[in-house]
């Protein structure tokens, strides 16, 4: 299946240092949030794609093979940490594994295709306002994503339409050392 | 001020001249950490090529004036670049040609000695990646020993020194390094012998090498003897060339002694293994010049590159070779081993002929270290 991504950068045929070079120019025109899909044939472009988002503190999510292409995934991000929690009700991941209520996951669609809980609902942050009709609001629902920064946004909008069993899950799917399902 | 490129040949005259180094390695970490130049007075500065896109201002400091530098990276393109930008920077910028792919590639022949009747013996110093080969030349005939597969340089070695490939051996089925041997064999006409045991699975036609098996190189008939030594692997087998050097395979190496388990099987190669290295081999001359099939770090190196000590004194000195309690022994080469070598299984394959990857392909696989000792 084909993954989701806000940006498409040709890198094929390129040899290193270039699929970098192109990768980290392309970047810079993204908004915090957004979605970049790498395509290269270099195979030493997964390794140094990966370390190069950690140096810069960008999310490297993952890379689908198909055939000789590479096709890495990475999220701009320049600050993911959380600096105000303002969402008041919170649940640890733990926690909310054992209750009966909804996870949904607020993470974009690439990520939650890496790995996510089984069972999880994706519905990305930026698609919620939208969708939010798929939700009820006599259900618990535990918002989660990478560090509980976006879901803690999510968990107010959800607020300010009317829900009311709401939580935040804190960490986020960082902490989660569970098992991960896969949509690639 | 211009780019200098280095090929592979100079960097191997630089670890083998203990000379001295500065290496401004661009790759990543984890590969710098697993797999580099070694040279006895090398010096290193790992920076991946990806931190210096804006310039290389920050790590000028940490770099020598005094002597030669060179930027290494995976394939090429990452060091040109970083050798561009300290050109720029007023600095010497030289890079390797090829980077990492072409030095692991590289092979450095070096004269191990004479032998009876104006024979010689070649050893072939594969520096980038550990692997030994070896040539016994006499008198327009030449055997070899353990080839890697780039085979143009024994072919190409052969013809300059006129002398016809008659004899391909292999001491047994390599995992850590894609075997020449069957494509020399193949081009010359010569000989391919590979020992049986080793070779159940193999899809092509070989001569059974044999405890006992001798051939005789060139009118001076110097003999290349087989000992069945197993315990690497249950096939591997020793040479004596000339009643003077012991060939021991990836059986005995000068610092370390060879792992049982790259077939997976190594509870049951062990006591081979310990007959091999504690009773055949004792009961052969002390005065024998040990060469292996591999080294495993630059300290093996002799001052004139070689990689060959007499087996008395690896006796005296081989952790490996003094393990007095067979418990013990057992455990050391059973338990807590190195990493398996990069693709390692599907390295057996293709010397077996069961899959025939590309040259790029073949690359790939033999990527890192050899590991094929425990030390």
């Amino acid at each position: 299946m084909s993954i989701k991504a806000d940006f498409q950068l040709d890198a094929k045929g390129l040899s290193c240092p270039m699929p970098i070079v192109k990768t980290r120019k392309a970047i810079a025109d993204l908004v915090d949030g957004q979605i970049l899909e790498v395509s290269a044939t270099d195979k030493g472009s997964k390794a140094d794609i990966a370390a190069w988002a950690e140096s810069v503190g960008h999310q490297y999510i993952g890379t689908v093979e198909e055939g000789s292409v590479l096709k890495h995934y990475i999220r701009k991000c320049s600050d993911d940490t959380m600096d105000e929690q303002a969402f008041e009700q919170i649940i640890e991941l733990d926690e909310a594994m054992k209750r009966e209520g909804l996870i949904l996951d607020v993470r974009e669609e690439a990520e939650f295709a890496f790995g996510h809980i089984e069972g999880a609902k994706s519905i990305p942050m930026g698609e919620l306002e939208a969708r939010i009709g798929e939700l009820d609001k006599e259900q618990e629902i535990y918002v989660v994503c990478r560090t509980g920064k976006r879901s803690d946004l999510a968990a107010q909008k959800l607020t300010a339409h009317g829900f009311t069993k709401v939580f935040n899950v804190l960490p986020g799917m960082t902490s989660w050392t569970g098992n991960l399902t896969k949509n690639i | 001020m211009s780019v200098l490129k280095w090929s592979a040949a100079e960097v191997a005259k630089k670890v083998i001249n203990n000379e001295e180094l500065f290496i401004l390695d661009v790759r990543n970490a984890d590969a710098f950490e697993d797999w580099k130049i070694d040279g006895h007075k090398f010096e290193y500065l790992n920076i991946p090529y990806f931190e210096l896109l804006d310039g290389v201002e920050d790590i000028l400091p940490k770099i020598p004036t005094d002597k030669d530098v060179l930027v290494v990276c995976a394939k090429e393109g990452s060091s040109l670049m970083v050798a561009e930008m300290l050109s720029e920077a007023g600095r010497t910028g030289a890079y390797l040609a090829g980077g990492m792919k072409t030095w692991s590639e590289y092979l450095e022949p070096i004269k191990v000695g004479d032998l009876t009747g104006g024979g010689e013996l070649y050893q072939f110093v594969r520096l980038g990646k550990g692997c030994l080969s070896y040539m016994v030349i006499s008198e327009g005939e030449a055997a070899i020993i353990d080839a890697v597969r780039f085979t143009d340089t024994f072919t190409s070695f052969a013809e300059e020194k006129n002398v016809n490939i008659k004899y391909v051996f292999d001491t047994h089925l390599h995992a850590d390094h894609i075997s020449g041997g069957r494509h020399i064999a193949a081009t010359t006409g010569a000989t391919y012998y590979l020992p049986p045991k080793d070779a159940e699975e193999v899809v092509f036609d070989y001569t059974p090498l044999l405890d006992g098996t001798t051939v005789q190189v060139g009118a001076s008939k110097i003999d290349v003897g087989a000992i069945y030594s197993p315990g690497h692997t249950i096939g591997s087998t020793s040479f004596v060339v000339d009643s003077k050097y012991l060939l021991t395979g990836d059986i005995l190496f000068i610092d370390s002694i060879g792992r049982p388990d790259l077939a997976g099987l190594a509870e049951d190669w062990v006591g081979d293994l310990r007959e091999t290295l504690y009773k055949r081999y004792r009961e052969l001359s002390n005065d024998l010049i040990v060469l292996p099939a591999h080294f495993m770090i630059i300290d093996e190196l002799n001052e004139d590159g070689t990689v060959a000590k007499h087996l008395g004194q690896l006796f005296a000195e081989n952790h490996g070779l003094n393990i007095k309690d067979e418990a013990e022994f057992r455990s050391v080469v059973t338990e807590h081993l190195p990493p398996q070598p990069n693709a390692y299984q599907d390295i057996r394959q293709v010397n077996m002929g069961k899959i025939t990857p590309t040259q790029e392909e073949q690359t790939e696989m033999e990527i890192g270290p050899n590991r094929c000792a425990v030390r």
